[in-house]
């Protein structure tokens, strides 16, 4: 990034973790440098930052806001991500995800509230906010007429870096997700899961602080997905780079980050780590069931539905209900119930919570059903249906 | 970010593109096709005044002539001796108008000569002789030039005649003879040495044409390409200024258009004659100025369409008044007036007249002051407003 500002360098100081002794470093202001505690020798990449944010967060978001017309894309959000963390957007598709990174890049305005990143103020400092990002959006960016690594190298042009640096920087990075013999191969020749690969650390040319990544694993097979999870993880371990990344896999969210933001309509509805989020619904005497009847009927259904203590149900298939409830009777009212209506009932499953129950404890809505209620089509629920599923 | 920086990176940007372009094939050829295609449509299917030949024209001959005189013998004699010499016409004989009529209906013929039954008796009593053309009314351009063409060769066999008259009945000489039928001739003469040609008019404007093309198709699709697949965001979301995505995307397309352009000049030059008068230099710098003038409405029309099809629609509506209002195929002067009005609006006209002016006429950079100033001042107006609106649409 070195020869993009043109100014003196700057020396700032740094408290080792480990020892809490000083540490110095000098360089240009906005470079990554690796500092060394002279007391205990431990080793760290930081940043000089020309302005002080030391408060420990990446980004802040406040009272966030995007209007498109009438509808409110993204209502009025605040949190924050801390500084080497892997955080997660977690909530159906049209819940304002995406809008909410493009308007953290930069690409799209907010039509009100206010946020950080990396320090800089997103509207007034856009072009300071971009030194510091990496981005993987949902549509890869890149040019399959060309080779991996002319794709990498324009990129690292449109950063100012210089040929002998972005040179290294190119072949390391193609080493580090294992492609440096297809280098010289177009984008056009490779599978999707290689095309994500170069897309992934194409987005790491300017050894970013913060790595934004929309659906990085959208449409991919099992195989390359645990293999873009885990590049993922190793950006975030070896070089310290915050990350946020959107999903609406409830595995992928609860693998990969520290802490997640479920958004559903443009709203964070829960904001917590993955343990904490399923505490919600285990440790609030909610208890999930999946009950098996071989006489099902909507009947039983809306009775079951109507009970008082009885959070929200949601009909799998033609045998089987998944019921969230509240206190400690709740089992047997239910079990009444559906006596009552004849039911004829096969088993019963006390359930773990996942995300998915997480999702559907705050919003009474399973995630593919806020999908479906979105688009209002059958034919696009049965296509969601698919995708947003538990994995 | 310093004006180095702006220019560094639309640098790289103009490289990915002409990058990305060399690499499919297809489009090299058509890069190369395209001007040719242009140049040799419009080189071989223009008439271009006496191209006629081998036209079919039936001829029905009712003088009954008197005792062994038949002019409309001798008159059919000299015309297929002007027929030989010029090879226009494919002549055949027909019975009598209808006759004509029918064959013209079938489409075998595409005129027809007929000499009445009374054409000797006139002459010789001192009377006109009187020849009917029959014109093809549903071919006006084809008719038009029959029509020219045979009053022309009737008209000089009438001179011809008299001057023979004269010669003979009051022995007149020749010389004095002409000079009593014609008493004016008429010689052209152009500023510039040479025959005029149509490809001398129509070269400079296709040149303008072709730039134009490659610019207005070019600059939406380079943009609204990527917005549309996403890799637009790459460049957005990196710290460049957004004047160095548009240099960039203007840059390479420039460099397409310029080839375009100059394989149109040689193809002028080698396959049709068309001399270049002016400085060849003058000739690249209005070529630029002609894409400098284009390119706000390029950006323009990129930033308020929403996807490539649109631009691709706007772009094509806009394109194609241009190309035939500008006066690249047809004079302005022979348009209506309110047409020439709105000529008047279109930066090609000018483009066009600079070029011309310098390529056929040989003008220097001061005959087209005028032209220059105009385009300039379309390029910066139009770039005012299409900047700003570009930047907006990019963070919406």
């Amino acid at each position: 990034m070195g020869n993009a500002i043109k100014t003196t360098t700057i020396t700032k100081n740094f408290k080792c973790p480990k020892c809490g002794k000083i540490a110095t470093s000098t360089g240009m202001p906005g470079e990554r440098t690796i500092v060394t505690c002279l007391s205990c020798g431990l080793q760290g990449k930081v940043t000089l930052s020309d302005v002080t944010s030391t408060n420990g967060f990446a980004i802040e978001i406040s009272h966030l806001k995007k209007m498109f017309g009438d509808l409110a894309a993204v209502d009025d959000i605040s949190f924050s991500v801390k500084k080497g963390e892997i955080f997660g957007l977690l909530g159906p598709n049209g819940a304002g995800k995406s809008t909410t990174i493009r308007m953290l890049c930069t690409l799209s305005r907010p039509t009100g509230g206010s946020a950080t990143v990396a320090g800089y103020d997103i509207v007034k400092e856009d072009s300071k906010v971009r030194e510091h990002i990496g981005l993987v959006s949902e549509k890869m960016i890149m040019y399959n007429q060309l080779t991996a690594r002319e794709n990498l190298k324009l990129f690292g042009k449109l950063y100012s870096i210089p040929d002998d640096t972005l040179n290294k920087r190119i072949d390391d990075l193609l080493s580090f997700v294992h492609m440096k013999k297809w280098a010289d191969h177009r984008i056009s020749t490779f599978s999707t899961g290689m095309k994500q690969r170069i897309n992934v650390i194409r987005a790491l040319v300017n050894q970013p602080e913060i790595l934004f990544l929309d659906e990085p694993t959208l449409g991919l097979d099992p195989q390359s997905t645990s293999e873009i999870r885990e590049l993922i993880r190793r950006i975030n371990v070896e070089d310290k780079t915050t990350i946020i990344l959107t999903t609406h896999m409830m595995v992928e969210a609860d693998m990969l980050c520290k802490r997640i933001g479920i958004i559903d309509n443009g709203k964070i509805v829960a904001l917590d780590t993955p343990a904490n989020l399923k505490k919600v619904v285990s440790g609030a005497d909610t208890t999930v069931f999946e009950i098996e009847i071989s006489n099902l009927s909507s009947g039983m259904v809306s009775s079951v539905k109507s009970l008082g203590s009885v959070k929200s149900l949601v009909q799998d298939d033609q045998t089987h209900i998944k019921v969230h409830s509240d206190g400690n009777d709740a089992f047997d009212s239910i079990i009444d119930t559906l006596r009552k209506n004849n039911a004829k009932i096969r088993s019963v499953k006390n359930l773990e919570p996942t995300l998915e129950d997480v999702f559907l404890y705050l919003t009474g809505r399973e995630v593919r059903e806020a999908v479906s209620e979105n688009s209002n089509n059958t034919s696009n629920r049965h296509r969601f249906r698919r995708t947003s599923r538990i994995r | 970010m310093s004006k180095r920086n702006i220019l560094h990176h639309s640098v790289w940007i103009c490289w990915k593109d002409l990058l990305e372009f060399s690499r499919s094939k297809l489009r090299l050829v058509m890069l190369v096709l395209m001007p040719l295609f242009m140049m040799g449509m419009i080189g071989f299917i223009f008439p271009s005044g006496d191209s006629i030949s081998d036209t079919p024209i039936a001829l029905v001959n009712m003088d009954a002539g008197y005792e062994d005189i038949s002019y409309g013998d001798i008159f059919l004699m000299q015309l297929y001796e002007v027929n030989n010499r010029t090879g226009m016409m494919d002549l055949s004989a027909a019975k009598d108008f209808d006759d004509i009529k029918i064959k013209l209906q079938n489409g075998e013929i595409n005129g027809g000569i007929i000499i009445p039954e009374d054409f000797t008796t006139n002459i010789l009593s001192g009377k006109q002789g009187n020849l009917t053309i029959v014109i093809d009314q549903s071919n006006p351009q084809l008719s038009v030039t029959m029509q020219s063409v045979l009053s022309k060769i009737i008209e000089q066999m009438g001179t011809q005649m008299a001057v023979q008259n004269l010669n003979t009945t009051y022995n007149v000489s020749i010389n004095t003879a002409t000079t009593m039928v014609t008493p004016y001739t008429v010689e052209f003469k152009g500023i510039v040495p040479g025959e005029p040609n149509y490809f001398q008019f129509v070269a400079p404007g296709i040149i303008a044409m072709v730039v134009m093309m490659a610019l207005m198709t070019g600059l939406p699709h380079a943009i609204s390409y990527e917005k549309d697949t996403g890799t637009l965001d790459g460049m957005l979301v990196a710290p460049i200024h957004r004047l160095s995505i548009i240099l960039g995307k203007v840059m390479a397309q420039t460099v397409r258009g310029m080839i375009q352009g100059f394989i149109i000049l040689i193809l002028a030059v080698v396959l049709f004659g068309v001399v270049i008068e002016g400085s060849i230099f003058l000739v690249v710098f209005l070529v630029l100025l002609t894409v400098f003038s284009f390119v706000g409405l390029g950006i323009l029309i990129t930033s308020f369409t929403e996807n490539e099809e649109t631009a691709t629609m706007v772009m094509m509506s806009l394109m194609f008044p241009m190309m035939f209002l500008s006066g690249v195929f047809f004079p302005l002067q022979q348009m209506p007036w309110y047409m020439q009005g709105i000529a008047h609006f279109l930066p090609l006209t000018y483009a066009t007249t600079a070029l011309r002016k310098v390529m056929v006429l040989g003008a220097d950079i001061s005959a087209v002051s005028t032209e220059i100033m105009i385009l300039i001042i379309f390029g910066l107006v139009l770039l005012l407003v299409a900047v700003p609106m570009f930047k907006k649409a990019m963070c919406k």
